[in-house]
This record gives C-alpha cells, structure tokens and sequence, in this order.
C-alpha cells in the first residue's frame, strides 16, 4: 500500500483560532499556538506534522476558509 | 521527505474556493455561517452558474453575504427575502435565484413570506440556517428557541406557558405542494458537511429544472450567544438540538398537483 504524507497551511492572520481543526484532525497533527496573531487570536499551527495524511478534513470544517491541504503519494 | 517538497501547487488538495473573495469574515470564531458559505461557493462554482445566480441575503449575521461570495446580490428587507426572490426569479427566468436567511429571518418575522413564497412554488432555493437563537442582536429568544434554552430574554429558559413552543417551521414547509426538495441538515463534521454540500448542490439542481421551491435548513451553532466554545456548542447542538431537529430529507419529489388540489371544473 502506498503510503500518503500531507501537509497543511494555516493563514495564521485569517486563522481565528476556534479549534474547529484540531478537533476534527483524526492524526492529532494540528494545535493551537501559545503565540496570538494581529487580531489577538490563538491561530492553528502543525505541531505534529509528520503524522499528516492530508485528508482535507481541517479544511474542510474550517468556517473561515484559512487551511490549504497539499498530499503526495511516496 | 522535506515539508518544503510536499507544499507544492502540484500536490495541492484542497484551498480556498475561488468564489470566496479575500475578505475576512466578520462572523464569531467557529460561526458555522463561513461553512455554509463556502459550501454554497463550492457548489455555485462546481455548477459552472456564477454569471446567472443571484443571492438575496437577510437581515441578520449573514447580512454582508455579499461582502463574501463573487455573485450577484440583492439585500432584503428584515424577512422578505422570499418576496425580493420572488419578484427576481419571475422577472428572470433563466437565473438561478436562493435566499440566505436566518432563523429569526426566516420563521419570525419572514414566516408569511416564506410560507407563501414555497405554496406558490416559486423556483429557487432557501438556505435556512437555524442556531435557536437571534445571534446578531445579542441572542434573545426566536421561534425555534428550544424549551428550556437560555437566552438574553428567556433568562430561566424558555417555558412553553409563557413563551409557546418551538417552530418547527421546515415540517411545516415539507407539506405544501410547490416545494420539492425539503431537508434538514448540519456542519458539525467533515461527514456532515459533505453530505450537506450534496444536499445544497441537489437543490440548487431542483431550481435549475424548474421544480419548484427547494428548501435546505441547515441546524447550526451560535456559540457566542450560547455561551460556550465552538466545539462544545457543536456537542450540546448533537446532543440538544438534533432530537428536536431531526437531520434528514423531509420531502423529495417535484412541484406537482395532487389530487386533493384538483382545480374546479367550469
């Protein structure tokens, strides 16, 4: 079986860290950073991206639109 | 392999949908109305339909919709949007015409328009989002203000004696003749997103074929005016609201004529 490594990227400035993401990650790849953004909020970072399978669905549950999902095949 | 060789416009999954202008929404974090619109934006642009669809937006959080999708809108009065839709889709019968509305929109002040709107049948499709609560102006009690929830104006909870009982105002719709596809969906998961990107995209073809009125009610958070963390609101929605709103396809036909509505012979 092949194996699928992903990776995703947090618009840290449109991230107003709701958490929505690390909650729906089902690899425990996303978190919340101490540090806050511009607008003072607690963005998403990857804090364990190696386990990342690109499955899309941080993106998807995002309600501001701030994740970019990338995957490729190795 | 290195994080630089994965992120890659080549090995690109998913982003933001076109659609969606760069505008920073000014919704709460975790307001389910910026996966709502995505979705809408996904489906217009899967569609190929951005040049002839046009949104009417409430009054209400979602009133600035036409700050965020790149389609053509029309503002409302507080609950008429069904009536703005109305007037648009017969005057233009080749667009794609949705309303966007809230629940204090949509079935309180807007319930003669929206109960008139789908008897007539009018083709276009209705996003009803519906968090329980008016979220804009500081979350009093709406009709669909489940028993016993607290709000700004219902402080003890809401008590049927004094404050009467939840509408159920998409059961409601479901039986009159001109809607054709009516169901109740969420944004809660990833497998309840998708399903209810499915569902809005099936509407959205309903009021293409001329079906009549499609409608999509969509139970959502407020977590701002419930007074919890969004992800906890997305657990007291499953486990408070779904029993009372239960998510599914109410109605799934076309706009016809059945036969207790046979029209008098002259």
């Amino acid at each position: 079986m092949a194996k699928v490594i992903g990776a995703v990227v947090v618009d840290n400035e449109e991230c107003k860290g709701c958490g929505l993401c690390v909650v729906a990650c089902p690899q425990d790849v996303l978190g919340q950073n101490k540090q806050v953004n511009s607008r003072g909020y607690h963005y998403s970072f990857m804090k364990n991206p190696e386990a990342c399978i690109g499955c899309s669905n941080c993106a998807t549950v995002c309600p501001d639109t701030c994740i970019t999902v990338y995957r490729v095949k190795i | 392999m290195e994080l630089a060789d994965i992120i890659n416009p080549k090995n690109l999954v998913y982003k933001k949908p076109p659609l969606l202008t760069s505008t920073t929404m000014h919704y709460c974090p975790g307001c389910s109305h910026g996966v709502i619109h995505r979705l809408l934006a996904e489906v217009i642009e899967d569609m190929g339909i951005q040049e002839k669809t046009i949104g009417v937006s409430p009054v209400g959080c979602a009133v600035f919709a036409y700050n965020y999708i790149d389609i053509d809108w029309q503002e409302a009065a507080h609950g008429r949007a069904p009536a703005v839709a109305t007037g648009i889709a017969r005057t233009n019968p080749d667009k794609v015409v949705f309303t966007y509305q809230g629940d204090g929109d949509l079935a309180s002040i807007g319930a003669a328009e929206i109960l008139h709107a789908c008897n007539r049948g009018e083709d276009m499709v209705v996003i009803f989002v519906n968090n329980g609560i008016y979220g804009m102006t500081g979350g009093q009690m709406a009709p669909t203000t489940l028993l016993g929830q607290i709000t700004a104006t219902t402080p003890n909870g809401r008590e049927a004696g004094r404050n009467g009982y939840p509408l159920k105002i998409t059961e409601l719709i479901a039986q009159l003749p001109g809607t054709s596809y009516v169901t109740r969906q969420s944004v809660q998961t990833p497998a309840a997103i998708r399903k209810c990107k499915k569902a809005i995209s099936k509407a959205f073809q309903a009021a293409i074929d001329k079906k009549g009125t499609s409608f999509v009610e969509v139970v959502s958070t407020c977590n701002m005016n419930w007074k919890m963390t969004p992800v906890k609101a997305n657990e007291w929605m499953v486990e408070n609201m779904f029993p009372f709103y239960v998510p599914g396809d109410l109605k799934d036909s076309s706009k016809n004529n059945p036969e207790s509505y046979t029209p008098l012979k002259n």
